[in-house]
């Protein structure tokens, strides 16, 4: 694997042991608890699943993550700094649902992957040399120079994906929450994907990756995080991924779940949620 | 008739340079904000934004204040009242939108009927560009600039907003603040356009020029471009077609409009029926 050029230069990619660490955050919509008590760690340098059944926080956790929600008690750390101050960094980048993207808006790649670069920028948003230098690198790392003028619509699936990620590059942050990255994605573009993840892995960033499909979550994420309203379990995947704590996390059995991924959550009232410490 | 006759001789008039200088400028200021509103979906806002500002119109007219300020309030207030029935109510947002436009519009019906002035109910709902005072022009030019710098200043953040506000959220961008500016051009430019083509169809030229350039392009720059310079052109067009055939000159720059819109969805190179049919 070529070594990327510019893991030492960016300051947030430099090695650190503790990318994220979330302490005891509560998060409520209207009075109904959405996240309870979460608590969890995600090394640098490593893919982490997050993996929960439609309403068991995934994406309430995305949002405290990214700052947009206000968690009524807890604490979120990024490069050990305060969330706020990460965020002003550009610490953490968003890679979209594909089916939550307006795929006819009239813009082309290149100008996608330089909204990566707004948030660094003056308020015109005028780009300098480091942006443009910033949108070639990435475009390059993920085989899209060439297609940079097309219109967004006018890519495949695989190149789709691979444009969001190029933003995400761009932006320069050492955390990427991924949400359902490979909702509707053939093999061959699972393939490629994987590839890059592993690629970024090895410059030192971390890969939060949400889905309710278990089959990506062994093959290669390092770590998981199990969460119902608040983390079942969380740490190294072959420790979290036993039978038992997948049927607490779907409240049934795995076999099943592949199948119903929409299975009702069953939390036992009163017992206490295990945890594995890493 | 002589072409150039047909294009001379209204200019003769100064109330018609005046009508096609005012409305030029008034139609290329809305053509392009014409186009954040296409891309995000809200040509309904448009609509109740530029009926919700005849009450503020009409107050402003009674109590002697530039009608561009009570027409804003108003504009503003309804986009509120909007949110905020929507909010707390499980009423869906069409809904709320046409049960507090319509609310809007009926005060200000009411109020004209009721308050003494000199202003003409005709006027404030299919427009009086042909009529129009020097009070008034100040106001629409003065108007007109400023949405046209706030869209120029905030271009690059609005393409932004209205393509992934998520990821602008994440970056830092302050998409309320965004959200709440293009609200306020909107209210802005709907007064602008009332003065050339009224309340009732002034949506058109929010919403139209950015409809025709849409299918024309892929490049917002150059779908800019087009949406001004289509509906420069239909306020021209309309005005002399109005002026020779002396029909409404607000139904005429509609009308245009319309009929470059039809061309655009008949014959557009990639999305216009022809071409996909073709395919």
């Amino acid at each position: 694997m070529a070594s990327p050029p510019d893991l030492v230069a960016h300051p947030d990619l430099a090695p650190r042991a503790e990318r994220i660490r979330v302490s005891h955050l509560c998060v409520s919509y209207h009075g109904a608890v959405a996240l309870h008590e979460v608590s969890l760690r995600v090394n640098a340098g490593s893919i982490c699943g997050l993996v929960g059944t439609n309403g068991a926080g995934k994406s309430t956790l995305f949002k405290a993550l990214m700052g947009f929600v206000r968690p009524s008690q807890g604490d979120i750390r990024i490069n050990g700094l305060p969330l706020r101050q990460a965020l002003r960094r550009q610490a953490v980048a968003y890679v979209p649902q594909m089916e939550s993207v307006d795929w006819n808006f009239p813009i082309h790649v290149a100008n996608v992957v330089m909204m990566g670069r707004y948030g660094g920028m003056n308020l015109l948003r005028i780009p300098g040399r480091d942006d443009h230098r910033a949108v070639r690198e990435s475009l390059e790392r993920v085989e899209l120079w060439p297609l940079r003028h097309r219109q967004i619509g006018e890519l495949s699936g695989g190149q789709r994906k691979r444009a969001f990620l190029a933003r995400a590059l761009a932006q320069g942050s050492s955390v990427l929450l991924l949400d359902e990255p490979f909702a509707g994605v053939d093999i061959r573009t699972e393939r490629l994907m994987i590839e890059l993840f592993q690629q970024f892995r090895a410059e030192g960033r971390s890969l939060l990756i949400s889905t309710h499909d278990l089959s990506h979550i062994t093959g290669f994420c390092d770590e998981v995080i199990l969460i119902n309203k608040t983390v079942l379990a969380y740490g190294d995947t072959s420790e979290v991924f036993t039978e038992e704590n997948l049927a607490r996390t779907f409240g049934g059995s795995p076999a099943q779940l592949l199948t119903s991924p929409g299975l009702e959550p069953r939390l036992e009232p009163g017992r206490q949620p295990w945890r594995s410490e890493p | 008739m002589d072409p150039l006759f047909w294009l001379l001789e209204p200019l003769r008039h100064d109330f018609m340079v005046r009508a096609l200088l005012v409305s030029a400028l008034v139609a290329g200021v809305c053509g392009m904000l014409s186009c954040f509103m296409t891309l995000k979906g809200w040509a309904l806002m448009g609509d109740a934004v530029s009926h919700a500002v005849m009450p503020g119109v009409v107050i402003a007219y009674a109590l002697n204040l530039p009608f561009a300020l009570g027409a804003f309030i108003f504009g503003v207030g309804s986009v509120a009242v909007i949110g905020y029935i929507k909010q707390m109510t499980r009423i869906k947002e069409d809904t709320v939108i046409g049960l507090v436009f319509t609310g809007f519009f009926a005060l200000g019906l009411t109020l004209i009927s009721k308050v003494r002035s000199t202003i003409d109910l005709t006027h404030i709902l299919f427009g009086n560009v042909l009529g129009i005072s020097g009070e008034d022009i100040r106001q629409t030019v003065l108007i007109s600039v400023l949405v046209l710098v706030l869209l120029l200043l905030f271009r690059r953040d609005l393409i932004l907003f209205c393509f992934d506000p998520t990821h602008a959220r994440s970056i830092g961008v302050n998409t309320g603040f965004l959200h709440y500016l293009l609200l306020s051009v909107l209210s802005l430019a709907a007064v602008a356009g009332l003065q050339t083509v009224g309340i009732i169809l002034v949506v058109a030229m929010l919403v139209t020029p950015g409809a025709t350039a849409y299918l024309l392009t892929d490049r917002f720059d150059r779908m800019t471009w087009i949406a001004i310079g289509s509906a420069v052109l239909s306020s021209v067009l309309g005005i002399y077609w109005s002026y020779w055939m002396d029909a409404s000159t607000a139904g005429c720059i509609v009308l245009v409009q319309t009929g470059l819109f039809v061309l655009s969805f008949l014959f557009a190179p990639r999305h216009g029926l022809l071409a996909q049919q073709r395919r």
